[in-house]
């Protein structure tokens, strides 16, 4: 979990990702945000995440996104 | 808001709004008071004593050639001119079509020019000639028959939809001619009494092809058959204008259609000795149409022509007739007058 | 059938009274019928291609969601005795089946697009490789028909079985209903591109009539026409006076030209949304919408999340992330990061999802080089824009007091509009060459006298023409200024009977006296119509 705040952190250091919970909503993290934290991850943790997996509930929130990647990491 | 306050605000709306629209439709469409006079003539008929002895239909060759008040004068003829600017054939049609729902006259003349136009025209005229029916079913086969490939019908109905852009040049004539018109002309007939004598009138130009068009064709036989069943005798002229120019291949064809269908077809082309016209004299506008002199010399002739060929008797004396025609008289002396003095001035 | 056509408001009328006529339950089939009607009118020649997209979707989207369903039926049946290792297999296996359902779909469909769309464009491109080499003989042009509205159907019917693949809902079962997703009359011509969990419930569901809610959609398409006909097509008169004779007019001209089609596309662009939008909503239909006042955008990246925010969208959601985020790309991105350092390794899929995106936009809007220089123009401009940002930061920090000062704020605004006019000049100008030395002229024809010395009143329109722009942008501006804090529609509602009807009623004469439309005026196409 820390390991991803820090990469969150680094794309929008004004942010505390710890409590924002409307990422995507609030307009946050735009296209290019996703893309690069996507590919960060993959960087990081080796895991993928997949194009229909890019949606707002996964998202929003530093949790969500953890919570995903937890997911993914289990169904590998 | 009580159900009935809602009603009677919905009504209330209602009725300002179509109000509103109606007047402003009112506004917009052009008055053809001043300048530009062609718009106004097909609506003045509306307000006449329909018992014509002779109707005229055609373009401006025939309200700009002939005479109704010569004729009643000299001859006690009762006519009236149903003509409007470069008015085609389908529109004639249509008119004459209308004309016998209100009246039989003893003869319809038309004047055979606009045989030469075989589709729609210009959207301008269409309008001039169209606007000025009253809505019936000759307006709109006129109006289905006239139009040019842009315009719609809906235009017609609701002319606003045409004429919005006037909206930014509205001129004192829109605000003074809102609920009546002026009359623009003489039963019909639109005076002119300058000189521009007709000078080297050009001969045509060959064309690739001398024959009439088939919508035309179709039309005069509409017209020929719809006199013939009111039991109206129809006679055909080719008014005594140098140009547009007429063709001879276009004579042979009038002249054989004449023969074909039993009718009268005068050339006053022909007859321009006979008349007594001069174009030095008697044109306005370089032979294109008659003056005031030359329109009453054709008149004169024509009028001699009904009363010995087509059985037309003086009317004069009719007491409701007499009354009619001395105010029609007075105002066309009065026409006379104010346009001399207007002429020797300049 | 153009909005603006007698005809258009008459079927409108006719399909609206006839919505509310009939049984509740037949509506959606009437609205059905009316839209292949009004293809059908378009363009007989036409019904063929939307038909077959209609089918080939429907069917594979059945497929694929019935593979699913078996596959997790038979996961779940044999819970037990299969292994995870074998689970999981079994379930990539059906995936891989979907999928070459999907490819062929997709395939397929494209494919359509792009023989239709761009033969003639390739035939062109091949001349010209073909008489460099000294080629004599050159390819002759096909004669294709451009079914009507075909990029728009065409990508939301593509985004829908895109959206099956992945799961996030089932297809849909009833083909006719289905028909209706790909047909919708009101934004068959030029969108929005509409996602189907979005608009498919509300299009089936029935709808009673409710005064409030069709007089709202009444006020909208009235606001769109006004756009459309008051501003769009008076502002067109002179830009085709400007953009087709380039030799005529340069400098200044093409600054003034490139302005006024800022201001022409948005009103036509956005009128016709609205009327879209505002027929849906008589219906009781709710179509996503398309913009977001796209000019008040602090830049082009901003800019393209508010401008025709439907096509944006499935570009970002069906071309973007696949190609950034799959394995491929981030196998790239790692090796990059390996071998030419972390800055690099770390931009490249945004990079490159990125170009290939814009290049796929511009090709969209139009089958020629313009519009693709066009779109990789705009690439550039993000890019350029992206990596600056950590200077504007700098800036921001240094003075805290710029980012909320207005005038600061207009200057975004401003450089927002005159980066989106410049690059648009590209849909303008005959070809690419062109666009460069009409752009070039600006800086080199010094000739800005001729916006005030009556020269502009010499393109066709007159100065009362440009009061009526004028009045007319600044209640476009206004009204956008009041939606910031809400539906301008809404506010209006709050206000009495007498003064409400006054302002519609306002707003209509408005449209019926300074409209231009009729003879006189060429009704123009809406621009979006061809793409």
């Amino acid at each position: 979990m820390n390991e991803l705040l820090d990469i969150l952190q680094e794309l929008h250091p004004e942010i505390d990702f710890e409590t924002h919970e409307a990422l995507i909503d609030k307009k946050v993290l735009d296209s290019f945000d996703i893309v690069t934290l996507i590919s960060e991850i993959n960087n990081e943790f080796d895991v993928a995440i997949p194009a229909e997996e890019i949606i707002p509930d996964n998202f929003n929130s530093a949790k969500a996104l953890w919570a995903l990647v937890q997911r993914l990491l289990d169904e590998e | 808001m009580g159900k009935k306050k809602k009603i009677l605000t919905a009504l209330v709306i209602t009725v300002v709004v179509i109000g509103s629209l109606w007047l402003l439709q009112r506004l917009l469409v052009p008055k053809y008071m001043t300048g530009i006079v062609e718009g106004a003539m097909i609506a003045e008929y509306y307000e006449e004593e329909k018992d014509h002895d002779v109707i005229f239909i055609g373009d401006c060759e025939v309200y700009e050639n002939f005479i109704p008040a010569v004729l009643w004068e000299e001859y006690g003829i009762h006519s009236f001119i149903r003509g409007s600017a470069q008015q085609l054939i389908w529109q004639s049609y249509y008119l004459l079509e209308e004309t016998l729902k209100y009246e039989t006259p003893e003869v319809v003349v038309f004047n055979i020019l606009s045989m030469k136009y075989n589709t729609p025209q210009k959207e301008a005229y269409n309008r001039m000639t169209i606007d000025g029916m009253k809505w019936s079913a000759s307006k709109i086969g006129s109006i289905k028959a006239s139009m040019t490939k842009d315009e719609q019908f809906l235009d017609y109905v609701f002319p606003i939809l045409r004429y919005h852009t006037r909206i930014t040049e509205l001129n004192r004539d829109d605000f003074k001619y809102l609920f009546h018109r002026d009359k623009v002309t003489f039963n019909g007939y639109y005076m002119r009494v300058d000189v521009k004598p007709a000078e080297d009138v050009p001969t045509g130009r060959p064309l690739a092809d001398y024959t009439f068009g088939e919508t035309a064709y179709e039309y005069l036989d509409k017209i020929t058959a719809i006199c013939k069943e009111k039991g109206v005798q129809l006679v055909l002229i080719k008014a005594p204008s140098l140009y547009p120019y007429w063709y001879d291949e276009w004579e042979v064809q009038m002249e054989e259609y004449a023969k074909k269908h039993n009718l009268v077809y005068i050339n006053f082309l022909e007859l321009i000795e006979e008349c007594g016209l001069d174009f030095s004299t008697d044109t306005y506008d370089a032979g294109l149409h008659l003056n005031l002199s030359g329109a009453q010399k054709a008149s004169k002739w024509f009028g001699k022509f009904l009363v010995e060929n087509c059985g037309l008797t003086s009317r004069r004396g009719d007491e409701k007739l007499e009354v009619l025609w001395k105010d029609k008289l007075a105002a066309y002396e009065a026409e006379i007058k104010r346009q001399t003095e207007a002429v020797s001035k300049e | 059938m153009l909005f603006t056509s007698y005809e258009f408001l008459f079927f409108v009328l006719i399909t609206c009274v006839l919505y509310y006529i009939i049984p509740k339950k037949w509506q959606w089939m009437l609205l059905l019928l009316a839209s292949y009607v009004f293809y059908f009118l378009a363009g007989a020649s036409f019904l063929p291609y939307i038909f077959v997209t209609t089918v080939s979707t429907y069917l594979v989207a059945r497929k694929i969601t019935s593979l699913q369903q078996s596959t997790s039926l038979y996961v779940k049946e044999h819970k037990e005795e299969l292994s995870r290792e074998e689970k999981k297999e079994y379930k990539a296996k059906a995936k891989k089946k979907q999928w070459h359902w999907l490819l062929f779909c997709l395939l397929f469909n494209l494919g359509i697009l792009a023989v239709v769309k761009y033969t003639n464009f390739a035939i062109s491109n091949v001349n010209a490789v073909l008489t460099v080499f000294g080629s004599k003989t050159t390819l002759s042009f096909v004669d294709l028909v451009l079914p009507l509205g075909i990029s728009f159907y065409t990508f939301q019917s593509m985004g829908y079985i895109i959206d099956v693949y992945r799961g996030k809902y089932e297809a849909e079962k009833n083909p006719l209903r289905f028909a209706l997703f790909v047909s919708f009359f009101p934004q068959l011509v030029q969108g929005p591109i509409s996602r189907f969990d979005d608009l498919a419930q509300s299009l089936y569901k029935e709808h009673a009539f409710e005064f409030a809610k069709i007089s709202l959609g009444l006020q909208r398409v009235l606001w769109g026409y006004f756009k459309k006909m008051v501003i769009a097509d008076r502002m067109l008169i002179a830009v085709n006076e400007l953009i087709q004779n380039p030799d005529q007019y340069k400098g200044a001209y093409v600054f003034a030209g490139m302005l006024f089609y800022a201001l022409e596309l948005y009103a036509d662009f956005t009128g016709g949304i609205d009327i879209t939008i505002g027929i849906a909503e008589i219906l009781g239909i709710r179509v996503t919408e398309n913009f977001h006042r796209p000019y008040f955008s602090k830049n082009i990246k901003e800019y393209w999340n508010r401008w025709h925010m439907t096509m944006g969208s499935w570009f970002t959601d069906y071309i973007f992330y696949p190609i950034s985020v799959c394995q491929p790309m981030l196998k790239f991105s790692r090796f990059s990061r390996a071998h030419f350092g972390e800055f690099i390794g770390k931009r490249m899929p945004v990079y490159l999802s990125s170009f290939v995106v814009w290049f796929t936009t511009g090709i969209w809007h139009g089958a020629s080089w313009n519009f693709i220089v066009w779109g990789l123009g705009n690439f550039v401009v993000i890019m350029i824009s992206q990596e600056l940002e950590p200077l504007y930061r700098r800036f921001h920090e240094k003075f805290p007091k710029a980012e909320g000062a207005f005038a600061f704020k207009v200057f975004r605004v401003v450089r927002t509009i005159l980066l989106m006019s410049s690059l648009r000049m590209f849909d303008c100008y005959r070809n690419v060459p062109l666009t460069f030395r009409m752009f070039g002229s600006m800086f080199t024809t010094w000739n800005w006298k001729v916006i005030f010395d009556g020269s502009m009143l010499k393109l066709g329109l007159d100065a009362k023409d440009y009061i009526i722009l004028f009045a007319g942008m600044l209640l476009m501006l206004t009204v956008s200024l009041i939606q910031r804090s809400g539906s301008v529609r809404g506010k209006i509602r709050t206000l009495s009977v007498p003064v409400r009807t006054i302002l519609w009623y306002g707003l209509f004469l408005v449209v019926l006296l300074f409209g231009a439309y009729g003879v006189g005026y060429d009704a123009s196409q809406f621009i979006y119509n061809q793409f």
